[in-house]
C-alpha cells in the first residue's frame, strides 16, 4: 500500500472515532482537551474522557498485534528538544483551544471558521519553524 | 443516562483513533515534520490524512445534525466560541512551534507512549507540564 493510500484509509478510521464519538456521546473529539480534562475533579465525563485515552493508547499494540509490525516511529529531535516543544504544544493547545484533532479535523469537518484560522496559523508556524530550524542546521 | 454505554464509545472511539493514527504513518514525527518541510523533501502524507479523517467526521457531523440528541447523552456538547481572537492565534502558533521541532502533536504523542519510548515520555510529561502552566496562567489572569 502506498503512503497515500494507507494515509487516507487511516485519516478515514480517525474520521469515523471523531464522527462516532459525536453521535454516541456528542463529544468533540479534540485530543488536548481530553487530555488536559485528565486533571479536572473525577466525575463521570472524567472517565468517559480517561477511557479514550486508554483506547488511544491500546491503539498501536492492536495494530502491531494485527499487522505482525509496529508503525514506525522516528524521532527528530533530541531530549531537550522534545522537552521544550511538549512545553509548547501543551501550553499553546490550551491557550488556542485545540489542537490537530479538535481544531483540525473536527473543527474543519463542523466548517468552523476559528478553527479554520487555527490551522492556518499552526501549519504556518509549524512550516515556518521547520524552514528555520533548517537554515540553522 | 447510560455511563457505562459512553465509556464503552469513548474506548472504542479512542481505539479507532489509536489505529487510524498507527495506519495512516502519523505516529512517525520524522513523517510528520516532513509534510512541514516545504522547502525541504516535501511529504505530502498528512494532506491525504487530513482529507481522509476530515471527510468522513464531516459526514458523521452531518448526521448529527439531523438528531435532538447523540444516542449515549442528554444533548450534543458543542464548542460555543466561535471568535478569532489573540488567545487562539498566539496559541496555535505556540503550539505551531513545539508540533515543527518536535513532529509531535498530542494525538500521536500520547498514543506512541505505547511503545514504551523515553523520549516519547519526555514529550508527554512536559506537555502535561504546559498545560497545567496554562490553566495557572488563567487563574493568574482572573
Amino acid at each position: 500500500m502506498t503512503t497515500s493510500l494507507s494515509g487516507f484509509i487511516g485519516g478515514a478510521l480517525i474520521g469515523l472515532s471523531v464522527a462516532l464519538l459525536m453521535l454516541l456521546n456528542g463529544r468533540i473529539a479534540g485530543i488536548s482537551g481530553l487530555v488536559a480534562g485528565l486533571g479536572r475533579s473525577r466525575g463521570e465525563r472524567w472517565w468517559a474522557d480517561a477511557a479514550f485515552v486508554v483506547g488511544l493508547i491500546a491503539g498501536p499494540p492492536l495494530f502491531a498485534a494485527v499487522t505482525g509490525a509496529w508503525p514506525a516511529m522516528r524521532l527528530v529531535a533530541s531530549l531537550p528538544v522534545l522537552g521544550v516543544a511538549g512545553l509548547l504544544v501543551g501550553f499553546g493547545t490550551r491557550l488556542g483551544s485545540g489542537c490537530t484533532s479538535g481544531h483540525g479535523v473536527a473543527g474543519l469537518a463542523r466548517l468552523s471558521p476559528r478553527s479554520l484560522a487555527a490551522v492556518l496559523v499552526f501549519l504556518a508556524s509549524g512550516m515556518l519553524t521547520v524552514a528555520l530550524v533548517r537554515g540553522l542546521a | 443516562m447510560s455511563p457505562a454505554r459512553r465509556l464503552a464509545a469513548a474506548l472504542l472511539s479512542g481505539l479507532l483513533f489509536g489505529l487510524g493514527l498507527s495506519l495512516s504513518g502519523m505516529l512517525d514525527p520524522a513523517r510528520v515534520r516532513g509534510f512541514l518541510d516545504v522547502t525541504g523533501a516535501w511529504d505530502p502524507t498528512l494532506a491525504f490524512v487530513l482529507g481522509g479523517a476530515v471527510s468522513v467526521a464531516a459526514l458523521g457531523y452531518a448526521v448529527a445534525r439531523r438528531l435532538p440528541r447523540p444516542a449515549f447523552d442528554a444533548a450534543f456538547h458543542l464548542p460555543v466560541r466561535t471568535r478569532i481572537d489573540g488567545p487562539l492565534v498566539a496559541g496555535a502558533a505556540l503550539f505551531g512551534i513545539g508540533w515543527g521541532l518536535s513532529g509531535f502533536c498530542p494525538g500521536p504523542a500520547v498514543a506512541a507512549l505505547s511503545t514504551g519510548a523515553l523520549p516519547v515520555f519526555v514529550f508527554v510529561v512536559a506537555m502535561l507540564v504546559g498545560m497545567a502552566a496554562h490553566q495557572g496562567f488563567v487563574r493568574g489572569a482572573s
